[in-house]
């Protein structure tokens, strides 16, 4: 589930903290920078493991911080193709069921990735299995909050470094022929940086209370 | 900031969970510094994974009884992401083992898996409350068979 990632950076002391250990001062600045956030193709950075090597401290002209160039590991959360997680349920929607683990949420089971046959339950907003047994059909709800054990499939990282401004779509007058440009602005939908796919489809997976006799 | 290697080491739950204990009592003991708003990231991320972490069996583990599980391990040729899997979540059941042995009809036989299942027992502490329910209802049974 989580991995040691090696980085380098170079961390800017301010001039007010130079009375703190270094070590302390640094430490503290890199879980300012990364911790609970996504790193691009690396996972979600959870804290600080160690620093490795601490290179010389220089002060620039014009600027009265000291800057080192440091050399440190960092505990990032990054689970591998086909590990087997826990979580739970968040809730369903047609997307497929959303799965949390508490300091990670966007995690999905899409449809074709449930135990065959599931159908939708549009009232209840809840994916449901129908489990067949010699009795007959029994329904296996899905619901919110209950713990779910899944397989990774595959993750997605989108890159939601900020872009420039957008691109001069408010200065052309709509044309008769042209769609309205998407408002961009407001009502903005944020991307997930950081997606986990996952299935439970396989013997074993899914609720915990399916298969705990 | 750059990335050197994004995969240097595989953790075990247990390392982050001592991780997280060790680093929460030293910002305790600091005092001031972690209610200023640049700390708020780390405070919730280390609240949220302590949180689902003691949830695990690896908020029961020591660095002994993992030692003592990797030597134990060791003839059954298992790879590390399946000996970690095994660790982490101390499987009770053949099903559970399937899911994360890969292959593990052609590699494994039926004793193997229930050697396997004990194995983890054994060593892994289990969940103590599980345990006292069972314990509990042999007790009764035999408070009845002797009155």
């Amino acid at each position: 589930m989580f991995v040691l990632v090696e980085m380098v950076d170079t961390v800017r002391i301010p001039p007010w903290n130079f009375q703190r250990q270094l070590n302390d001062a640094i430490a503290e600045e890199l879980n300012k920078k990364l911790a609970n956030k996504v790193v691009y193709n690396v996972g979600l950075c959870i804290c600080l493991y160690d620093i490795t090597k601490l290179e010389d401290s220089y002060i620039f002209p014009g600027d009265g911080a000291s800057h080192t160039k440091v050399h440190f590991r960092y505990v990032v959360f990054h689970p591998f193709l086909d590990e087997i997680l826990l979580g739970k349920i968040k809730y369903c929607s047609q997307e497929g069921v959303h799965v949390t683990m508490g300091f990670f949420d966007d995690i999905l089971i899409p449809p074709e990735s449930l135990q065959q046959p599931a159908k939708f339950d549009e009232a209840e907003q809840v994916w449901l299995w129908e489990y067949e047994t010699d009795e007959g059909a029994h329904d296996l709800y899905m619901d919110q909050g209950e713990e779910i054990r899944f397989r990774v499939t595959d993750e997605v990282f989108v890159d939601t470094s900020p872009t420039g401004p957008a691109a001069a779509a408010t200065d052309t007058p709509a044309q008769p022929g042209q769609s309205a440009p998407p408002p961009e602005d407001s009502g903005e939908k944020k991307e997930a940086p950081y997606t986990l796919i996952g299935t439970i489809c396989d013997p074993g997976l899914g609720l915990l209370s399916w298969w705990n006799s | 900031m750059e990335v050197k290697n994004a995969n240097a080491a595989m953790l075990s739950n247990y390392e982050v969970f001592k991780l997280l204990t060790d680093l929460k009592e030293q910002r305790k003991d600091s005092g001031k510094s972690k209610h200023s708003t640049g700390q708020q990231n780390l405070n919730t991320i280390m609240y949220e994974t302590l949180k689902y972490l003691s949830k695990t069996p690896c908020s029961r583990q020591t660095p002994e009884i993992v030692k003592e599980f990797l030597t134990t391990m060791m003839p059954h040729k298992l790879t590390k992401a399946e000996k970690l899997q095994l660790l982490n979540h101390r499987p009770q059941t053949a099903v559970e083992i399937q899911l994360m042995v890969e292959e593990s009809e052609e590699r494994l036989s039926e004793e193997q898996i229930e050697e396997l299942i004990h194995t983890v027992a054994d060593i892994l502490p289990g969940d103590p409350e599980q345990e006292n329910a069972a314990p509990a209802d042999a007790e009764m049974d035999e408070a009845v068979e002797q009155s």
